[in-house]
């Protein structure tokens, strides 16, 4: 082990005995450290991770949303924080179910609010106490959540210019040729022990 | 008549700023509030230019996603694929070889020069000095034929590949950095001299657009607009990723955090960069440049004219695609504009599950109105020069 791999084992115990108080689940894969948090717990762990001189994560570096259409809890949001005094990266997980709001933190890291903003976009998840909670990255007028799962790749609408009106409208979407997505999932790769065709042995 | 003057109320006024105009370097669109010429609140509406990347990559294998990262930041290409490339073979647990670590990092810095020469000759040109855009537009023409020789293409490379590099360099090609090399320095020197000391350069710059170490932090600053701000946080120092633990380089940091060093600090990474671009090439190993293991490079080209393994495999390599087992990454590099990271989540299958992008320029574009309150209308195009905003990373 180098100098430098055993600095940040170091600096993920430090980090991992110092959040023990809170209720949350502490994970550590690829040297990399991630927090699941509780929904009660959040926003003191957050405070705590900030400003405590220990930890001092100063940098609120990414928020990402994933969708897991399965699960009871549809949504994860992922907060990337770096500690620049540390010299460590953590990621906070927090679930949360469709149509249930977070809490902003734009007044405690203030580059959250275009952040949040684009989660607001893509998913459709809101967030409390949120300035300016409007859409970021998507067109003036649209409608649905894209990066959610089952939203289709080719979108529902497409614009083009009407003569007639002199103006740009969306029509449904209507595509020359489909939308081709092969499966190409080879047979020895994804090995499962049931294989096409099995079922009719069983008649 | 005294009476109407009295009631008169001034009202501030909205202003549409962009998204067609020189200063928006792109699609941006700014409404701003303007009380008299000074700005109170300047509202950036951005997503002219998203095309839906991040759902894009959901629905492509490991290697299509490449090409996807040359189009986000389309001045600094080869620094995304960097870092896609590193997290990937974060998850697949790849070796590198040493010869396309090496080859990774000269080209990361060939990517930071080209990339400031477009920054800080369009900042220039945006406060009002035409010649050293067509100085240096020469030089960067010369990097960008650098690129072609060793890609195919002066844009989209698409040439760091998880586990090393696309293909080794052409014969020449490193005598040919190393004459560039030794000639840029003063071409370099010529703009600064140019520029730094220039009155009218100074009175758009200096003092304008001012953020502390602090305010920088908390609002996601990363690159030289953070150094300019006084910290010397750079990753390829704190977080050293491929061989970058290797060389001596400095990283110059300001004091102030204004336009004028922002400025400062690019034109200083540039000669920086240089000297790490003349360190790898005299430390340049021979070698492999992309690893062996057949489940993630393709057969040459030469033994599948005679090979029907390697024809099935590399049939397989670019239909199917490899898995990535399952598992998530942060992985992040210094790009010319900031820390400019990739968040895989894999699934163990042949596609990402999601991968998001931290682009460096969306929370610097996030600050213009916290940089711009107060100042006049010609400053913020200044300070939207300094930020080194492109749209392609911002609107994903």
């Amino acid at each position: 082990m180098t100098d430098k791999d055993s600095k940040l084992v170091d600096a993920i115990d430090l980090v991992k005995n110092s959040i023990q108080i809170f209720d949350c689940k502490v994970l550590v894969s690829n040297n990399e450290l991630s927090v699941e948090s509780s929904k009660s717990d959040f926003i003191r762990i957050i405070l705590f991770l900030k400003d405590h001189p220990n930890t001092s994560f100063d940098v609120l570096v990414d928020i990402c949303a994933v969708d897991y259409p399965d699960r009871k809890n549809r949504f994860e949001i992922v907060y990337q924080l770096l500690s620049i005094s540390l010299n460590l990266r953590m990621k906070l997980k927090l679930q949360v179910k469709e149509d249930e709001p977070v809490e902003s933190l734009s007044n405690i890291y203030p580059c959250a609010n275009w952040y949040e903003r684009e989660i607001w976009d893509l998913f459709g998840i809101s967030f409390e106490n949120h300035p300016d909670l409007r859409r970021i990255l998507t067109d003036y007028d649209f409608e649905g959540f894209p990066l959610r799962k089952d939203f289709p790749l080719t979108g529902f609408v497409q614009v083009k210019y009407d003569d007639e009106t002199q103006q740009v409208v969306n029509e449904p979407v209507k595509l020359d040729q489909e939308y081709r997505d092969f499966d190409n999932l080879s047979p020895w790769e994804g090995m499962t022990k049931i294989l096409p065709g099995d079922e009719k042995s069983g008649q | 008549m005294k009476k109407v003057a009295n009631k008169t109320k001034i009202e501030n006024y909205s202003m549409n700023f962009g998204p067609q105009h020189p200063a928006a370097h792109g699609v941006l669109r700014l409404v701003l509030e303007l009380d008299g010429e000074i700005v109170e609140r300047a509202d950036p509406h951005i997503g002219l230019l998203h095309r839906g990347t991040e759902k894009l990559i959901e629905n492509k294998t490991y290697l299509q996603a490449i090409p996807y990262f040359d189009r986000l930041d389309y001045v600094s290409p080869m620094c995304q694929e960097h870092a896609y490339a590193l997290a990937v073979e974060k998850l697949m647990q790849i070796e590198v070889p040493i010869r396309g670590q090496y080859i990774r990092v000269l080209f990361s810095e060939i990517t930071r020069i080209l990339n400031h020469i477009l920054n800080i000759t369009t900042f220039a040109l945006d406060v009002g000095a035409m010649t050293p855009f067509l100085w240096l537009f020469e030089e960067r023409e010369v990097l960008m034929e650098f690129y072609e020789r060793v890609s195919g293409s002066r844009l989209h490379a698409a040439y760091f590949r998880p586990g090393g590099v696309h293909r080794d360099l052409p014969d020449g090609l490193l005598e040919d950095i190393k004459d560039f090399s030794k000639r840029f320095p003063d071409r370099i020197n010529d703009v600064e001299k140019l520029l730094e000391s220039n009155r009218i350069f100074r009175q758009r710059t200096v003092d304008i657009g001012i953020i502390k170490a602090k305010d920088a932090l908390e609002r996601g600053f990363s690159g030289p607009c953070l150094r300019a701000s006084g910290v010397a946080w750079d990753l390829r120092r704190t977080q050293p990723y491929d061989v970058y633990d290797k060389f001596d380089f400095k990283i110059p940091t300001g004091s102030v955090g204004d336009c004028y060093e922002r400025f400062l600090i690019r034109v200083e990474e540039m000669r920086q960069s240089l000297l790490i671009i003349n360190q790898c090439i005299e430390m340049m190993p021979k070698g492999q440049c992309i690893s062996d293991d057949p489940k993630i490079t393709p057969p040459r080209r030469s033994e599948m004219k005679v090979s029907m393994e390697a024809l099935i495999n590399h049939f397989k390599l670019f239909t199917e695609g490899y898995h990535v087992p399952s598992g998530e990454t942060y992985t992040s590099v210094e790009a010319p504009k900031g820390e400019f990271g990739v968040y895989i989540i894999s699934d163990g299958t042949n596609k990402p599950y999601r991968c998001k992008i931290r682009a460096p320029g969306f929370p610097l574009l996030q600050a213009t109105e916290f940089l711009s309150k107060g100042h006049m209308l010609a400053d913020l195009v200044a300070i939207i020069g300094s930020l080194d905003i492109v749209f392609g990373e911002i609107d994903r």
